[in-house]
């Protein structure tokens, strides 16, 4: 068996407009840059693929990464729990004049959701958001005296996603707390496109260290210079 | 002593209220404060949202590993006995019932233990991030803040106006100017500034204060 694919734009393939994308990463850490950088350059040279509904805890820093995307005018929805950040330019001026669509969902709301959709559990309970207008519309059940609000999964279509290493069955480690949101992710999409720092035989990741087991990846492609989010943001870099 | 506490010394008097080895989550901005004043000895574990449990200090400038940082996007260091986790895990901490204390900012409290910290109402861009889910799950959820708005409007209601957090989910506040307990939905004075009388502490709080024994002086060290 072998998931990786020569480069980014062979790990991008079959992204069609209109799709659902769940997008690694907490701020800049687990965030795939080059795939993002990548498909907005697809965009740019062919017009596609726009209209996405892009899934991640934030929406977007700066100028670069998933603010780079929402600048060039690909995104047509985002589903996160905190639009802001240090820059949050790019969302705040597309949101306020009322060209991006936003569904905002709590934290652990948004990462059990995503849990559920790749677990295949149609909906959950939480308490989370009981009484707020955040749960407006939701069914409400009461569990040992107590009030919950329903929940349903969330899928995508696609995951793209920052791993450390990356075997050819597609076994994923992270580096440090670069996971976050991703093990959950590569579950949740139909089509799950890990960069990886390295790509490493199958006998070289232990197995007790497999984080994300390949069953849940598709494509792997090694991006060994991978850049920090953080880091191109200090450096002034503007991707859009 | 000021008539007021500074928003470290509230953060302090949080501070002492945590246990030796309790797990607790601080949210970011203000509440982040309260790690910096745990009283020696004891070596509470910090939890992040975003996936670290017993993180430390930020590194020196250049240092920064941006892999490893926490809910407020901030570079931390590690104490020995750290672990990673994805996020299900973490909120899987949070609403789960592990967590010993959450500590977190607030525009309103009111008297039935209702939050408001995240909105201030339709203007702008919504964003919630892991308050909703920090308010439900600790055993205690306590909230540091100011005992009044920037315009001198009570922070402690009755009932809150803006849009709620959590229901029934705080039970402690530390204030500028006293501590109180929320205990049957009512607000119980425990602390206050021993400069400030009881009618004028009234005065700038929006609902009655009860009392239950003695009220103890408040007294904090300039930090």
């Amino acid at each position: 068996m072998d998931k990786t694919v020569v480069d980014l734009t062979a790990a991008l393939a079959d992204i069609e407009d209109g799709m659902v994308l769940m997008i690694g990463g907490f701020g800049g850490a687990g965030a795939p840059i080059e795939l993002i950088h990548a498909l907005i350059d697809r965009f740019k040279a062919t017009g596609s693929p726009g209209k996405l509904t892009v899934v991640n805890n934030n929406a977007g820093n700066g100028r670069i990464g998933i603010a780079a995307m929402i600048d060039a005018g690909m995104v047509a929805k985002m589903i996160c729990s905190f639009p802001r950040s240090s820059d949050p330019r790019a969302f705040t001026e597309k949101y306020l004049a009322g060209e991006i669509g936003l569904e905002l969902v709590p934290q652990g709301t948004l990462a059990e959701r995503i849990r559920a959709g790749g677990a295949g559990i149609p909906a959950f309970y939480t308490p989370t958001s009981y009484g707020t207008d955040l749960a407006e519309g939701k069914p409400v059940a009461e569990f040992e005296g107590r009030a919950y609000v329903q929940e349903r999964w969330l899928k995508a279509d696609v995951a793209l996603l920052k791993a450390e290493l990356a075997d050819r069955h597609g076994n994923l480690t992270y580096r440090k707390a670069a996971r976050n949101f991703s093990p959950l992710m590569a579950a949740a999409a139909g089509l799950t496109v890990v960069q990886a720092t390295k790509v490493v035989e199958p006998d070289e990741i232990d197995p007790e260290a497999v984080i994300t087991p390949g069953i849940f990846v598709n494509r792997v492609v090694e991006v060994a210079d991978a850049r920090q989010e953080e880091a191109l943001m200090r450096d002034g870099v503007a991707y859009a | 002593m000021s008539d007021k506490l500074s928003n470290a010394q509230i953060a302090w008097r949080a501070a002492q209220d945590i246990e030796n080895e309790a797990y607790v989550n601080l949210g970011i901005g203000f509440p982040e404060m309260v790690a910096k004043f745990q009283p020696p000895g004891r070596q509470a574990i910090f939890h992040t949202e975003n996936g670290i449990l017993n993180f430390g200090e930020s590194p020196a400038e250049g240092e920064e590993d941006w892999d490893l940082i926490n809910a407020g996007k901030k570079a931390v260091t590690l104490k020995p006995g750290a672990a990673f986790f994805n996020h299900a895990e973490s909120f899987a901490m949070v609403r789960g019932g592990h967590l010993d204390v959450a500590i977190l900012g607030a525009y309103e409290v009111a008297e039935n233990g209702d939050l408001a910290n995240w909105s201030t109402g339709p203007k702008g861009v919504p964003a919630v991030g892991g308050a909703m889910d920090l308010v439900h799950g600790a055993k205690r959820v306590a909230v540091i803040t100011d005992h009044v708005t920037r315009d001198g409007r009570p922070k402690l209601v009755k009932r809150c106006s803006l849009p709620l957090t959590g229901v029934g989910c705080v039970t402690r506040v530390y204030t500028s100017l006293a501590v109180i307990d929320i205990e049957g939905g009512r607000f119980v004075l425990r602390e206050k500034l021993p400069g400030l009388s009881l009618d004028a502490l009234q005065a700038v709080t929006g609902a009655e204060l009860l009392l239950a024994g003695t009220v103890a002086d408040l007294v904090v060290p300039e930090v």
